[in-house]
């Protein structure tokens, strides 16, 4: 089974860490504006929420390129650019529902996350649990326990 | 690597903004931030020029390591002469704006002369322009930095700005960024005021790039383990930000109160951490909304509020129903012991108003306290101050003339001069707690003896962030020492000096020294940097920039004698606490201390300590 980035909005602090570790595995910098992953901030810095493409299972992006720049990768199931093919059409910016493929002017071609080959650097860098790397069919699970131990009055506690 | 090795010089005068390459000898002498930002003033501007006049210059400066992964590398500062103080003026703000600025390409921006009209500075990486600002003259700092978002287009450029205080020449004017983060101390938002300078935007694509990455990343990885692991730095602040303080300090009786009459309040646990993290009874929502970091900090200290909506100071008023930033301990101190309010929602209020505005809430709680003890006097009375009955504990008086600094009317304008000032003006210098003119923050020097020796001789004034000896004193870190003793606190004070000033010049938070030491953060600065980054060169330096900053004091007019402290600290004894019966014993540091910086019995750096530090 592939494994999936968990997102905790409640547990962002917004310190923007993951930005910086992404950008320097992108482009060799600590460039927040060149991150896949990316904090939105509302609510005067009270609520922030990370997020990043997901690796849907079928890829809108992956399905229109018209250049089969987009391929999965077979350990990690992430979505790839592949610099070398891309054209920077932007038709796969376009079929994104979430907008998590975007057009990078400067180098002239398409940039999402890879999961970095498996060992996502931005879950590295998060000094919260708000990133981890868990097994895709279980990022909900934590979430559905803590809210059925709210309707028996308990604290969400680890596994018992 | 680690600087970008670019300034921005913009002359506000000419209109024109250029680039220039950054001194690098002078880098590697002041590493970066405050240290550098003062060696370029020194060098540009004479120590004796009204502060705000065009001859000032006033410097937006980064770190080495702002930008970059360090854990809490978020930070900047303003650097000018201080108009509240007439000292050098180092003013050092957190959240997201300096990072920007870094990001953009440049390690600092020099603002010289003073504009004909009001304009502000739009930045996009290398393209800088002056623009008019005419029609956000007289606007506060949340619509300026909201219409210059919105005007640009782009909800992740970054706006450093001044509100009302800032124009109005309030003394202690800040500089505020990212809403709620602010460049608080010594005004100098009054001298961005006083340039006609109204704020900054800015949007960075460029990066930031560091000499070793490799290094860089296996530096700051320990470095934040070592954060995360760390009582304070981990859990404590987190959990419940600098207010985890008030009961404390309250407890052993070191919180200044009622313009330090005593040092213990009897609200101070309504205006406490615990306080606002309690549901209140009307709506069962409590004061604390959450918690929030700046860039690259993995402690998130800071603390998002919401006043109770049936609460008088905003009822009916939805710009305050908001969540806004604060309240900090010092604020939550100054604004709520000092003037004897124990009111949460009255206090959360008065400091949205100064995150509006762009005031020091130390300064203004402190120096409404000062007021407040005048009126108790009878040296002001209510036709002095409008008709507001300005006695301690009275919330709604409090408000109106928190109301009344901010826009600068009635009275207000004399509460906008600070305490020292408008002590002197009503005939009673002995209420002002003041050192150096500005107030002093949240420990009272009766109880923590070391931090009398900080407030006298810190090189901006009183403060506490200069060298905070209450981590030693009262937290027992590095280790415990006992605050009531004096044996031991001359080399306290110089060593919290020294490594301070380091790391505010390096770009990173002074928070994270609750955890890391020198040799922790030294070597994030051998990684980002060229040159060599010992420990030793690190301690060195900060040292270093400790006397170029009392050079320029001096050479301001500053002598020994303005190394003292309010007659309250040094004759009317602690009435309770820990420290009941004691007084601050300043004498019996100073002389040690003035010994142990290789200083003259005047307070005066001899031939051979300028000498050994390059200076």
């Amino acid at each position: 089974m592939f494994k999936a980035l968990r997102m905790e909005n409640d547990a962002c602090t917004g310190c923007h860490q993951c930005e910086m570790m992404c950008s320097y595995g992108k482009v060799g910098a600590f460039n927040p504006a060149k991150s896949v992953m990316n904090i939105s901030v509302f609510k005067g810095g009270a609520a922030n929420i990370p997020s990043t493409c997901t690796q849907c299972e079928e890829a809108w992006c992956m399905v229109v390129c018209p250049v089969e720049a987009i391929t999965v990768n077979s350990v990690t199931g992430a979505k790839e650019v592949s610099d070398e093919a891309c054209v920077g059409c932007k038709v796969c910016t376009i079929a994104c529902p979430f907008g998590a493929i975007n057009y990078d002017a400067d180098s002239g071609i398409v940039t999402k996350c890879d999961l970095c080959g498996g060992e996502p650097m931005c879950v590295e860098a998060c000094p919260t649990p708000a990133l981890a790397y868990v097994a895709e069919g279980s990022t909900g699970y934590e979430k559905m326990r803590s809210y059925a131990a709210a309707m028996i009055d308990l604290d969400d506690s680890p596994v018992q | 690597m680690g600087w970008t090795g670019k300034i921005l010089r913009v002359d506000l005068g000419a209109g024109s903004c250029a680039s220039e390459p950054l001194n690098m000898e002078w880098a590697q002498a002041y590493m970066g931030q405050r240290g550098l930002a003062t060696k370029y003033l020194i060098e540009e501007t004479d120590p004796k020029v009204d502060p705000l006049s065009p001859e000032n210059k006033m410097i937006f400066a980064t770190g080495p390591l702002t930008g970059t992964i360090a854990p809490t590398s978020g930070r900047w500062s303003v650097v000018c002469k201080g108009p509240l103080t007439g000292a050098i003026a180092c003013s050092n703000s957190g959240g997201f704006f300096g990072a920007e600025l870094k990001n953009a390409g440049w390690d600092m921006i020099i603002f010289e002369g003073r504009s004909a009209g009001p304009v502000y500075l739009d930045i996009s990486n290398d393209e800088a322009e002056l623009k008019d600002a005419s029609d956000l003259w007289g606007k506060s700092v949340w619509e300026t930095e909201t219409t210059l978002i919105q005007r640009r287009g782009d909800n992740d450029a970054r706006v450093a700005s001044i509100g009302l205080a800032g124009e109005n020449g309030v003394l202690y004017a800040a500089v505020v960024n990212d809403m709620d983060r602010a460049a608080g101390r010594s005004g100098v938002g009054a001298v961005m005021g006083s340039k006609n300078l109204k704020a900054v935007v800015v949007r960075g694509t460029v990066g930031v790039t560091v000499k070793d990455p490799m290094a860089m990343m296996k530096t700051s990885n320990s470095a934040k383990e070592i954060l995360a692991e760390n009582a304070v730095t981990g859990e404590g602040l987190p959990t419940h930000g600098t207010q985890v303080l008030m009961n404390v300090i309250n407890e052993i009786g070191a919180l200044p109160t009622r313009n330090g009459h005593e040092v213990q309040f009897e609200g101070a646990h309504n205006i406490s951490a615990e306080a606002m993290a309690e549901p209140r009874d009307s709506d069962g929502q409590a004061n604390l909304v959450s918690n929030h970091a700046c860039f690259g900090c993995p402690i998130s200290c800071a603390r998002r509020s919401k006043i109770d909506p049936s609460h008088f100071t905003v009822k009916d008023k939805p710009g305050y129903q908001i969540v806004g930033g604060g309240l900090e301990y010092e604020a939550a101190w100054a604004l709520g012991a000092a003037t004897g309010v124990d009111d949460l929602d009255a206090l959360t209020y008065a400091n949205f108003v100064c995150n509006e505005q762009g005031l020091d809430p130390i300064s203004l709680g402190s120096t409404l306290g000062a007021a407040m003890d005048l009126y108790a006097a009878g040296s002001i009375s209510s036709s002095d101050t409008d008709g507001i009955e300005l006695e301690f504990g009275n919330t709604e008086a409090f408000v109106a003339m928190v109301e009344a600094t901010a826009r600068g009317e009635g009275f207000g304008k004399e509460i906008g001069q600070g305490s020292k000032r408008m002590c002197d003006k009503y005939g009673h210098p002995e209420f002002s707690m003041t050192v150096k003119s500005q107030e002093f923050p949240a420990y009272d020097p009766r109880g923590i003896q070391g931090m009398g020796l900080t407030y006298a001789t810190s090189n901006r004034g009183a403060c506490h962030l200069r060298s905070y000896t209450v981590s030693s004193e009262i937290l027992g870190i590095p280790e415990k020492t006992d605050p009531l003793v004096t044996e031991g606190k001359a080399g306290l004070v110089k060593a919290f000096q020294d490594a301070t000033a380091a790391v505010d010049s390096s770009g990173t938070c002074v928070f994270t020294t609750f955890a890391l030491s020198g040799e922790d953060i030294a070597p994030m600065v051998a990684a980002a940097c060229e040159g060599d980054w010992s420990v030793e060169r690190f301690v060195e330096v900060g040292e270093r920039i400790w006397n170029m900053e009392r050079q320029y004091n001096i050479a301001a007019g500053f002598t020994g004698a303005d190394d003292t402290l309010p007659e309250r600290l040094l004759k009317d004894a602690a009435k309770s606490g820990s420290a009941e019966g004691a007084v601050n014993r300043l004498d019996e540091m100073l002389p040690e201390y003035y010994e142990l910086r290789g200083w003259d019995v005047t307070g005066v750096p001899t031939a051979e300590t300028l000498g050994r530090l390059g200076l």
